[in-house]
């Protein structure tokens, strides 16, 4: 356990280390590539939590995003806090809001899991589009989010932006990973693969179930709360259903039983994506093709199916 | 909130009877498109997330159709039998590969379907709202019952869709492929024992299930507008008729389907802005009280 954590310390400080070398280039490409790969891989990362680690299928994943974009930004807004202060509010709000959903939703079964919060994540779509007084509606969270610089940091220039992103995908990323690892890990993965066994034993599968519900939501806000600094806004498409789609394609991407799958799939995603919307407007028609093609041909994640090659040759 | 209106409404005959036929009139086709999902759902244990893409494409189907031929009853009959067609293909070189896997699977196969759909339609049909109008053989006055008023084009669909509907309940219970698919419903190992290829049956529900989808987005295409994308709110909705009446239960979905028909109708009147909000906190309420639904009768 402490030689993991040890090891998993080195390999994170490592990466940042690399990650400042490369942003040293200064190169404005790379540095907005790192804040959305930080985004999107709070997003991916906290949404395999559910998926990967206790197998619950959450189809509305991008409504505590949005809850994290929409409370970070009023707040600045609003209230104008120092950022470290609205962030940590910001997240409080999100996870009472998946305290409050996953409540109703994790009693239920796969099926209807997958959908009802989908169905809470279109409701907060709604809510997004007609509490216009609040919101925006429509037009989204307008008039650009105040950053004050704090600690010498200043959100305002890409360069801060984007090693601010990355120290929390990377500070998130290790803490997820002692979650996984933890005992509280080993009980949800008893809970992917037989719940019944694991309420057997005395584990109330209710509880865990929740507690990964709202650990996973809260680190999907702080995804949103980099999201509204990186657009300077919040808009109603971050809770649309197609977002919590997009992570979900991620992941699949990545691969579901590798710890680090879903940031392998956010890096492909991002630069297919990339790619794709220059060629083309069509984009929904490449991203579904390929995405038929992983789903039936391959039957599971791309570094899923790398790593159980790599590990059938070595047998 | 004009509440005050509402408590005017529910007193006044000519409101009631105003509001009451849109209500039931949304009701049915809800009912329609949520029939088929829970259908699907009973028998080959598959959530359709691509239900209300079904429905889109129905619509845009009839549109064609109705531009081409002038005929509305050739148009809704093009809708249900195309989309029928489609959803048969859908199910044999799609989803079939993934029965007995994991909900992620069916999840992502479904969202592809989607994304490409959607822009498959956006390709052939461009990407602006379009709306058939009611068409010229229904545009008579209106019915006036006790001071209310029930538009000739509704009273039509209420027809249309309550025949629908009858017809479904009838060939569920009491021909032999109506047995036969309750039957896979419980067992489908049992009856592919007793010589009765389930495979095809599973194609036939899938299709039906379609078809009513289709029909549906026939039906309302000239009341409501279409657009690509439009499927989701569909879909949504008629996953809150399925939770509300329980999963895999037609008379429960008609059930539902009525209450939220009534909650959007007299909703607009009393709490326009909080009529989605209405309808999710009735689907909260059956999810906490009878987590089964109205007519769901396995505990899940």
């Amino acid at each position: 356990m402490r030689e993991g954590w040890l090891r998993d310390l080195t390999f994170a400080g490592a990466s940042f280390a690399i990650f400042l070398a490369l942003a040293g280039t200064g190169s404005p490409a790379l540095l907005d590539f790192a804040i959305r790969f930080a985004i999107f891989g709070l997003l991916a990362m906290s949404l395999n939590l559910l998926i990967g680690t206790t197998g619950l299928v959450s189809f509305g994943h991008a409504a505590y995003f949005a809850m994290g974009a929409y409370a970070f930004g009023l707040l600045m807004q609003r209230l104008s806090l120092p950022i470290p202060l609205a962030i940590l509010l910001a997240l409080t709000c999100t996870a009472l809001l998946a305290l409050v959903v996953g409540a109703l939703c994790v009693r239920l079964s796969e099926i209807y899991f997958a959908f009802l919060t989908l169905a809470f994540q279109m409701l907060l779509h709604s809510v997004i589009l007609s509490w216009i007084g609040l919101t925006g509606g429509d037009q989204g969270l307008m008039g650009g989010i105040p950053k004050p610089p704090f600690l010498g940091i200043d959100l305002a220039r890409p360069a801060h932006l984007a090693g601010f992103g990355m120290a929390c995908l990377l500070l998130s990323t290790l803490a997820l990973r002692q979650v996984v690892r933890s005992p509280f890990g080993a009980a949800l993965r008893m809970l992917r693969d037989n719940p019944d066994r694991a309420a057997f034993v005395g584990l109330s599968v209710y509880r865990y179930r929740l507690a990964a519900f709202v650990i996973a939501g809260t680190f999907a806000g702080l995804g949103g709360v980099l999201m509204s600094l990186y657009v300077s806004g919040a808009f109603p498409s971050f809770g649309f259903w197609t977002t919590s789609g997009e992570a979900i394609f991620m992941i699949m991407l990545g691969g579901v039983t590798v710890f680090l799958g879903p940031l392998v799939g956010v890096a492909i995603f991002l630069l297919l994506n990339d790619r794709i919307t220059a060629l083309t407007e069509h984009h929904g028609l490449f991203l579904g093709a390929i995405l038929l093609v992983i789903v039936l041909g391959l039957r599971k994640g791309l570094l899923d199916y790398v790593v159980e090659r790599w590990r059938g040759a070595r047998t | 909130m004009e509440l005050a209106e509402l408590g005017e409404c529910l007193v006044s005959v000519s409101c009631l009877v105003t509001q009451g036929a849109a209500g039931l009139t949304i009701g049915m086709l809800l009912f329609l498109v949520a029939s088929g999902l829970t259908l699907i759902f009973g028998v080959l244990g598959l959530v359709n997330f691509a239900h209300g893409s079904l429905y889109m494409i129905g619509a845009y189907l009839a549109l064609t159709t109705h531009s081409m031929t002038g005929s509305f009853a050739l148009a809704v009959l093009a809708g249900t039998l195309g989309t029928a067609l489609f959803g048969l293909f859908f199910e044999r070189f799609l989803l079939s590969r993934i029965y007995g896997r994991d909900v992620l699977m069916q999840l992502l196969v479904c969202y592809a379907v989607i994304l490409i759909l959607d822009d498959v339609v956006k390709i052939v049909w461009g990407a602006d709202f379009r709306n058939m109008g009611v068409p010229d053989e229904f545009r008579h006055p209106p019915f006036l019952i006790g001071g209310g008023i029930v538009p000739y084009f509704y009273a039509i669909l209420f027809a249309i869709t309550a025949a629908i509907a009858i017809l479904l309940s009838w060939g569920m219970g009491r021909t032999r492929f109506g047995r036969i698919v309750r039957a896979a419903a419980v067992n489908p190992g049992m009856v592919g024992a007793l010589g009765i290829n389930t495979t095809v049956v599973y194609a036939a529900v899938f299709a039906i299930g379609a078809g009513l989808a289709g029909a549906a987005g026939a039906l309302s295409a000239p009341i409501r507008s279409v657009v690509a994308g439009a499927g989701v709110s569909i879909l949504i909705e008629s996953f809150i008729v399925t939770v509300i009446g329980g999963m895999g239960s037609i008379g429960g979905a008609l059930a539902a389907a009525l209450i939220l028909g009534f909650t959007r109708s007299f909703g607009s009147i009393g709490f326009p802005l909080f009529v989605e909000g209405a309808m999710f906190a009735i689907m909260a309420l059956v999810l906490l009280l009878r987590p089964s639904g109205l007519g769901g009768r396995r505990s899940s």
